[in-house]
């Protein structure tokens, strides 16, 4: 089993470094990489958690964030481009983000009023709409996938049609 | 002065010659606020040739982020960090103190530039057209928010506070409350904000002690948001007062807010603030949510002569059914209330300028996704090409910073979308002259440019200011201290 994770991880983790390469971005992906192997290979996961970004085009983008650290600044370090015009002091709707698994979104804390009360106003808003502000890594949430909902077209998550609100 | 203008001509002039070979698209957006900004965002990344230049006609950038959001709201005012990294991006201009319609004209301004995106909001206020409405006391919520947040066509309003222990604020929407709230909130907890420090200072002296927030309709149908209004329910030290009566809803009214996500969480909130036992008389202030009543017309004051001293209402019902559909009847019966100051808080309005096609009715004008119609027609093949608008002007004075994102996303797309069908005139066959066109018209006028670095000034000298009050900034709201803080 802990070989089987381990062996997942670096599948993941192959598809990180390709991806990186492919598209020529990232923060320094090589020191970076060693930093993942070596956890992986230790089958620790102190490296932090996979996360996935759909954008708006249907693009994936798979990256690692760091335990504690929030999904805005996970984008924003992996230059995903998730608006955030409030710089995560809960003051807009515009890091807005899509869990696109169910079972995800029943891992997280329920939102404050406070989130709820951006939220109202977040464009495309979902059952399963979040902040990315508000949502922090935590190890459950490993695999998890967020969609960065597109203003410009209407948006659907694996099937899953948004209510009107 | 003219020293100034040349030397900052020559420096973009050079700047432009360095970095462009070929002929880069020309773009001009017209006003600085969010819906400018966003849009300038978005043409840059969308078009990575395109020079791009906001002009404004305030010294100031970032609209009504800065004259219109809240002083107490310091955390929607972070966005200005992105439009300050926008403002800074090499191939995009600040240049303030540019009034489209007096400095340079829409023609001018469309002959200098491939596009041109309207994006300068709205500037004026809807008017209610009842008798008393002239009346001294009476002003638009804009022009309360334009005086207390240091705007300088704001500064001179002087608005008397101390003739008086009530005001009536016609409206429930966020601005309304925006408004409350700053009448009603201690002057201590304002003292460290960015409020100009002449609206603190009369605030502090103020008498109000009663405000009433009064709506045509139901609290079903109030048009404030959630975060708004909790936070004028958690203000310290005044009562609440709502009539239970008034919240009971209707069929027709659970079925607008059973389709609606914030209306229901208003509903809510101001149920559980009419259900929580009153502390009468304890608190010095008190803050009264008044439904179901129309303006029929203003009071004039016996003893003050030409002043308002009350509001005659009339009651009414609502009417109609669907979602939104439902509009307030009068019932012929009155009811009045004394206040010596009224504050209507009934929708922005936007201004055309010359050579501009507008829809008076709608208050806005007429585009097919941000693509300027030359009429009201709706034909979307009838266009302005080159014109396009983003923001309230594109769509009514309505939304938050964060709707202005997807309104330049949609402008941008038809801007794009033309290109690639070549409905615009290329950039490749007809060079335009842009910036240096536009330096060269205003140098000729005598027009006294402020740059981004010149705003910078202005923001150094303001931070510098509040920081010995231990305020963000004390904002310099005068012409003159603009100026002279932008061009020393």
């Amino acid at each position: 089993m802990e070989d089987f994770v381990a062996f997942d991880f670096l599948l993941l983790e192959i598809d990180f470094i390709v991806t990186t390469f492919a598209i020529g971005k990232g923060n320094s992906p090589k020191i970076f990489d060693v930093g993942v192997w070596y956890f992986c290979l230790n089958g620790t996961s102190d490296s932090g958690i996979s996360v996935t970004f759909v954008d708006k085009d249907g693009e994936e983008q798979h990256i690692r964030v760091p335990v504690g650290m929030s999904m805005l600044e996970a984008a924003h370090e992996n230059d995903i481009e998730l608006e955030g015009a409030c710089e995560g002091s809960l003051a807009c709707s515009t890091c807005h983000v899509i869990v696109m698994d169910v079972e995800y979104y029943n891992k997280l804390e329920d939102p404050t009023d406070e989130e709820n009360d951006m939220l109202d106003l977040a464009f495309g808003l979902s059952e399963t709409s979040r902040l990315g502000c508000q949502v922090i890594a935590k190890p459950e949430l490993d695999g998890i996938r967020l969609a960065i909902p597109a203003a410009t077209r209407n948006f659907a998550v694996d099937g899953y049609v948004p209510k009107p609100h | 002065m003219q020293n100034v203008v040349i030397l900052q001509a020559r420096k973009w002039f050079s700047r432009s010659l360095s970095s462009f070979s070929s002929n880069p698209l020309k773009v001009c957006v017209v006003g600085s606020g969010p819906a400018g900004f966003y849009t300038a965002e978005k043409m840059l990344k969308a078009h990575q040739q395109a020079q791009v230049d906001i002009i404004d006609r305030l010294p100031t950038p970032f609209g009504l982020v800065r004259s219109g959001v809240a002083p107490d709201h310091p955390e929607t005012k972070i966005v200005i960090n992105q439009f300050s990294r926008v403002a800074q991006h090499e191939q995009c201009s600040f240049l303030g103190n540019v009034t489209l319609g007096s400095s340079i004209s829409l023609s001018e301004l469309r002959k200098l530039y491939h596009v041109v995106v309207l994006a300068y909001g709205a500037e004026s206020d809807r008017s209610l057209g009842i008798p008393g409405e002239s009346l001294k006391g009476i002003y638009s919520a804009r022009e309360f928010v334009w005086w207390y947040n240091g705007h300088p066509d704001g500064r001179n309003l002087d608005p008397d506070l101390k003739n008086t222990d009530a005001a009536v604020i016609l409206g429930q929407g966020n601005v309304a409350l925006d408004v409350a709230r700053i009448l009603l909130r201690p002057t201590a907890e304002l003292a460290t904000t960015d409020i100009a420090n002449y609206a603190l200072a009369a605030l502090e002296e103020s008498s109000i002690r009663k405000v009433y927030l009064v709506g045509r309709r139901g609290p079903a149908q109030a048009a404030c948001t959630a975060k708004e209004l909790r936070e004028i329910l958690g203000i310290r030290n005044v009562d609440i007062s709502i009539q239970e009566v008034d919240l009971r809803l209707t069929p027709a009214d659970e079925e607008e807010l059973k389709s609606n996500r914030i209306k229901r969480r208003v509903h809510e909130l101001l149920s559980k603030a009419a259900a929580k036992p009153r502390t009468a008389g304890l608190n010095q202030r008190e803050l009264h949510f008044v439904f179901f009543r129309k303006p029929d017309s203003f009071q004039e004051s016996e003893d003050r002569t030409g002043h308002v001293s009350g509001v005659h209402f009339e009651k009414t019902v609502l009417k109609g059914d669907g979602p939104g559909k439902q509009i307030a009847i009068g019932t012929g019966e009155f009811e009045d209330i004394k206040c010596g100051l009224v504050l209507k808080s009934i929708g922005y309005k936007s201004v055309p300028v010359d050579g501009l096609p507008f829809d008076h009715k709608k208050g806005i004008v007429p585009n097919f996704r941000g693509r300027v119609l030359s009429d009201t027609s709706g034909d979307p093949t009838l266009l302005e090409e080159g014109l396009y608008v983003c923001g309230w002007l594109k769509r009514g004075p309505t939304g938050i910073v964060a709707t202005n994102l997807h309104c330049a996303e949609e402008t941008v797309l038809s801007i794009s979308e033309d290109i690639e069908k070549g409905m615009l005139i290329s950039s490749a066959a007809l060079p335009k002259p842009g910036r240096e066109g536009l330096l060269q018209l205003l140098q000729d006028r005598d027009v006294r440019i402020v740059s981004f670095s010149d705003w910078e000034k202005i923001d150094s000298e303001e931070k510098r200011l509040g920081s010995s009050r231990n305020k963000p900034r004390q904002k310099l709201s005068t012409w003159d201290e603009l100026h002279k803080a932008a061009l020393e």
